[in-house]
């Protein structure tokens, strides 16, 4: 039985800008996207794609992962030590993604 | 299951270093973010006691670190610097307008005296003016010969001792590849110098020569520092380009590239006998120029003349 997972997620350094300008979105999900296999990074970030990314989506994701120079961080935890697309996302998970893509 | 800090071996760890692969705590990543940066000023003789010193300052992500951090570490370690914040207004409506309201706002966060200079003030053209002259088909090469001098000019006006910028170690990387891909070997061993010295011998460096973009915006992040992004209004897709794009790449796959290419870029030694170019001066402003006239007093002669191409030839980079 799959049932809905909230979670909160942030979009900044740029990375805002291809969503319309929002900084903060909470969604919900169901919490197995495929399954049996409970919902990962990887189906999150494809159902950002299809779902909220308004423009250029080749800015935000490359392959089935975002684009380098993207950070992710789960929990305010850098996603490397989490297992990047393999982490399985939990209710109320916040997930920040930030460009380090635009001038300094 | 919870990651231990490999440093204090106590706290969680939040952050995986891209330089070492260690996974550090939050405690100990400023720690380590701030140490690596005083070390690379003080191993590189940086600064003297009393230097009056800008910090350039664009209301971006590096320049704002660099600004939070030259603070801390002058007061951590008593540099004795005379510190400020540098900024110039290129004159671009609603880009520069919200930047510089970042500056002005760190400037307060900060307690840094702040200067504006603008391009009206250095050259007597705004963006926003060049932009009605020449379209936006060559704005972005006005744009950045003016920035390029712009610091040094304005350091000259403030009797600056030395200019800090906030280039990381992701940006130097980047040099260096293009002026290989280039072949450009004349500006590929000054790419990697951590301090120039230009116009009126006033100082360049760069204390984050070292420093990875993953870090600081990580480290802008936990400390929740203000800083302004966004992409120039006119030139909406002007990521920087393939290279950049290329370092991102390889970076994901071994993240020591980076600091491997700066590297590289350090150990380049050119034949003896080899001639580079003379690096003259220009003979109207005295800025660098291997021309008679520099870039900067081409593109500015075209626009006074109502010739705007000018300068902007083929052969024009
Ligand atoms: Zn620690
Ligand atoms: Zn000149």
């Amino acid at each position: 039985m799959s049932s809905l997972i909230k979670v909160n997620l942030t979009f900044s350094g740029g990375v805002e800008l291809l969503f319309n300008n929002i900084k903060q979105k909470i969604i919900e999900i169901p919490s197995t996207i495929n399954p049996p296999k409970p919902t990962t990074m990887k189906d999150l970030i494809l159902w950002i794609k299809d779902n909220l990314l308004q423009e250029r989506s080749e800015l935000f994701v490359s392959g089935n992962t975002v684009r380098p120079g993207i950070l992710v961080l789960i929990n305010d935890t850098d996603w490397e030590l989490e297992g990047e697309l393999g982490y399985e996302i939990k209710d109320n998970d916040e997930i920040v993604f930030i460009s380090t893509l635009h001038g300094g | 299951m919870v990651r231990l800090c490999v440093i204090c071996n106590k706290e969680r760890a939040i952050v995986k270093r891209p330089k070492t692969g260690q996974q550090v705590c939050r405690e100990c990543f400023y720690y380590v973010f701030e140490t690596e940066i005083h070390n690379t000023i003080t191993d590189n003789k940086l600064f003297k006691q009393g230097d009056k010193v800008a910090i350039a300052a664009s209301g971006g992500k590096d320049s704002t670190v660099l600004a939070y951090v030259m603070k801390l570490l002058n007061q951590r370690y008593q540099y004795g610097l005379d510190l400020f914040l540098l900024s110039i207004d290129e004159g671009i409506t609603g880009y520069r307008d919200d930047s510089l309201e970042t500056v002005k706002r760190n400037q307060q966060q900060y307690d840094l005296p702040l200067k504006i200079v603008s391009y009206s003030e250095l050259y007597g053209w705004s963006m926003d003016q060049i932009v009605k002259e020449v379209g936006l088909k060559n704005n972005c090469t006005f744009c950045g010969v003016f920035r390029r001098q712009a610091l040094d000019r304005g350091a000259v006006i403030l009797d600056v001792d030395h200019i800090v910028t906030g280039h990381n170690a992701d940006d130097i990387a980047e040099t260096v590849l293009m002026n290989i891909l280039r072949g450009d070997i004349a500006r590929l061993p000054r790419c990697t110098e951590i301090c120039t010295t230009g116009d009126g011998s006033i100082r360049r460096s760069k204390p984050f020569k070292y420093t990875y973009e993953k870090e600081i915006v990580m480290y802008a992040y936990f400390k929740k520092l203000d800083y302004f992004s966004t992409e120039c209004i006119y030139s909406p897709n002007a990521y920087r380009g393939h290279v950049r794009t290329f370092i991102k790449d390889l970076e994901s796959i071994r993240p020591s590239a980076i600091i491997d290419i700066i590297h590289s870029g350090e150990a380049f030694e050119i034949k003896e006998g080899v001639k580079l170019p003379v690096q003259g001066v220009c003979k109207r402003c005295g800025y660098m120029s291997s021309n008679e006239l520099c870039k900067a007093c081409m593109l500015l002669e075209g626009l006074n003349r109502g010739l705007p191409k000018l300068g902007i030839g083929k052969n024009f980079k």
